[in-house]
């Protein structure tokens, strides 16, 4: 892009973050009380909130409903005035349902859906702001969710968008790294087996830089492993301090 | 929503509670719960504001986009409401079927605002016929818990005195055509007037009796509900009866009477919290959804 430098020669993003550095996380589990899990998130100016209903009976027409596993149920909608410009719908757009699809496929890798025969799980996700790197966002706000709801999982599902430009793979990219136009990789991993839940990449990247960037990409969503795992303990701590066990 | 099913039993011991004007949290007849409001939570936009009132809780965020004035109000800008009732709050709301909800909020919004007095529109005009400022009111429900309207409309008033407005100025060359331009200093705002705008009051009957701030238990055994729009000064700017069942004409003017009360206090301490925050400026702590 024109006149934007997003990696300075010193090595410095637009920013000041340096290429492998994610930006800063803050989350909360037990945002809401009426939901089975809740959990809200904030990586830089992203802000996330995610909702779990469930395990429960299968809602709607029953031809839905698996013998052997439960249904994942996904949402994902954006809030009309997280975005720059206004967006008219909040969900139900295209691009809106391909991320619920992700989202969707992302959790059926994760969650033992076998321990739930013929129910359903809802996870619903909103970005309140957004500021790149939704997807990532709502999957790890998700996580968190999850385990406030008590569903048990293979694994901390992790997610991190990883970008590529001047020969360096930069973590995490905000708005700007993303409309840039570069290649952009949104990998979802399960951090201690190291499986991959979910890899997306957008644009072209030469085949020999692949293993770099997506080695760059699975190092940052360890990096979100370790904060997430912080805020999970914090929280469950806190819980048990309030309980007075 | 997150309807309640009360047996008869649980309904007697709420409606005889509401007799004695003691309620099940403890609050008289004409009490409030807590009400927790916090302005600038969401930094894209104009104005934002969150409040939270037991466990109902609402996001609103404000846009201001350029536009072209209606051709019936040619020295006016405009004002557009949104509700949008999430899958957060139920999973009823999961594709459209919050849809019906969001309207029925979104028209009565309309009908609060639809008068000369609530909002100054004519500082929203930037050239006459042409250019506008047009405030898109979104409100976001995060949680249901009984009061939405009072709920909204506290979050709207909220965020209205948040709204930050660019000043622009409108330049002519000689050849006669308009240029628009935008301020250099972004502090260099338009703030809107919010003393005249209404709050909604909800009055809901339970037995012989009317509380204010239904829970969501109350509200499954109210008969039926009357909404009133006050503004700080007492005057009403619109009503509504919503609910199943029907109300005596008498009971509908106690009710404007309790409203009238009530909704002057909330726009009292409203405007308090507001100006409180305010003063705090950039030292604030903003707490969002993480405290």
């Amino acid at each position: 892009m024109a006149g934007l430098e997003l990696l300075s020669d010193q090595g410095y993003r637009l920013d000041g973050r340096k290429a492998v550095e994610l930006r800063k996380i803050q989350a909360r589990m037990g945002v809401f009380a009426q939901a089975d899990g809740s959990a809200y998130i904030e990586q830089g100016n992203t802000k996330a909130l995610a909702v779990v209903y469930g395990p429960h009976e299968i809602r709607g027409s029953r031809s839905k409903a698996l013998h052997d596993r439960a249904v994942v149920n996904c949402q994902y909608s954006m809030a009309t005035f997280s975005t720059g410009e206004r967006k008219r719908r909040p969900h139900g757009d295209r691009k809106s349902s391909e991320m619920t699809l992700h989202l969707k496929q992302t959790f059926e890798a994760a969650i033992l859906t076998q321990l739930y025969p013929r129910s359903q799980i809802d996870i619903y996700v909103q970005i309140l702001q957004a500021d790149g790197g939704n997807y990532c966002a709502c999957v790890n706000a998700a996580t968190l969710a999850i385990m406030d709801a008590g569903i048990p999982m293979r694994d901390y599902v992790c997610a991190c968008s990883t970008g590529f430009i001047e020969d360096t793979p930069l973590v995490d990219l905000c708005y700007v790294e993303e409309a840039a136009g570069g290649p952009q990789l949104a990998l979802a991993l399960l951090p201690k087996s190291e499986q991959i839940a979910l890899l997306e990449m957008n644009s072209r990247l030469h085949e020999d830089h692949l293993e770099k960037v997506l080695d760059a990409a699975s190092k940052a969503c360890r990096d979100v492993y370790a904060v997430l795992d912080r805020v999970v303990r914090d929280h469950v701590q806190e819980v048990c301090t309030l309980l007075g066990e | 929503m997150a309807w309640v099913r009360l047996s008869e039993a649980e309904k007697v011991y709420i409606a005889h509670g509401v007799q004695e004007d003691l309620r099940q949290d403890g609050r008289s007849c004409e009490d409030y719960r807590c009400i927790e409001v916090e302005t600038d939570v969401v930094s894209n936009t104009s104005g934002s504001a969150r409040v939270k009132l037991g466990h109902t809780d609402i996001l609103v965020g404000i846009k201001a986009e350029m536009g072209t004035p209606k051709l019936e109000r040619p020295h006016e800008g405009c004002v557009e409401f949104f509700v949008d009732c999430s899958a957060n709050a139920a999973p009823e709301f999961e594709g459209r079927g919050g849809e019906e909800l969001g309207t029925e909020i979104a028209n009565t919004l309309y009908r609060m605002f639809n008068n000369e007095s609530s909002l100054d529109l004519k500082a929203l005009c930037i050239s006459q016929a042409e250019h506008c400022w047009i405030l898109y009111v979104d409100v976001l429900l995060l949680e249901c818990g009984g009061n939405l309207f009072d709920a909204i409309s506290i979050g709207v008033k909220a965020a209205l005195f948040n709204t930050r407005i660019p000043k622009v100025r409108i330049l002519e060359d000689e050849e006669g055509s308009k240029e628009i331009e935008l301020s250099d200093d972004p502090y260099d705002c338009i703030r809107l007037n919010v003393e005249n705008v209404p709050c909604i009051i909800t009055l809901s009957k339970i037995g012989h009796r009317h509380v204010v701030d239904a829970t969501l238990q109350e509200e499954a055994c109210t008969l039926a509900s009357l909404l009133v729009s006050v503004t700080s000064k007492g005057l009403l700017t619109g009503m509504k009866k919503v609910g199943k069942g029907s109300l005596d004409p008498e009971s509908i003017f106690e009710m404007i009477e309790t409203g009238k009360r009530v909704g002057k206090a909330v726009h009292v301490s409203l405007q308090e919290i507001l100006n409180k925050e305010e003063s705090l400026g950039k030292q604030r702590q903003k707490v969002g959804f993480l405290g």
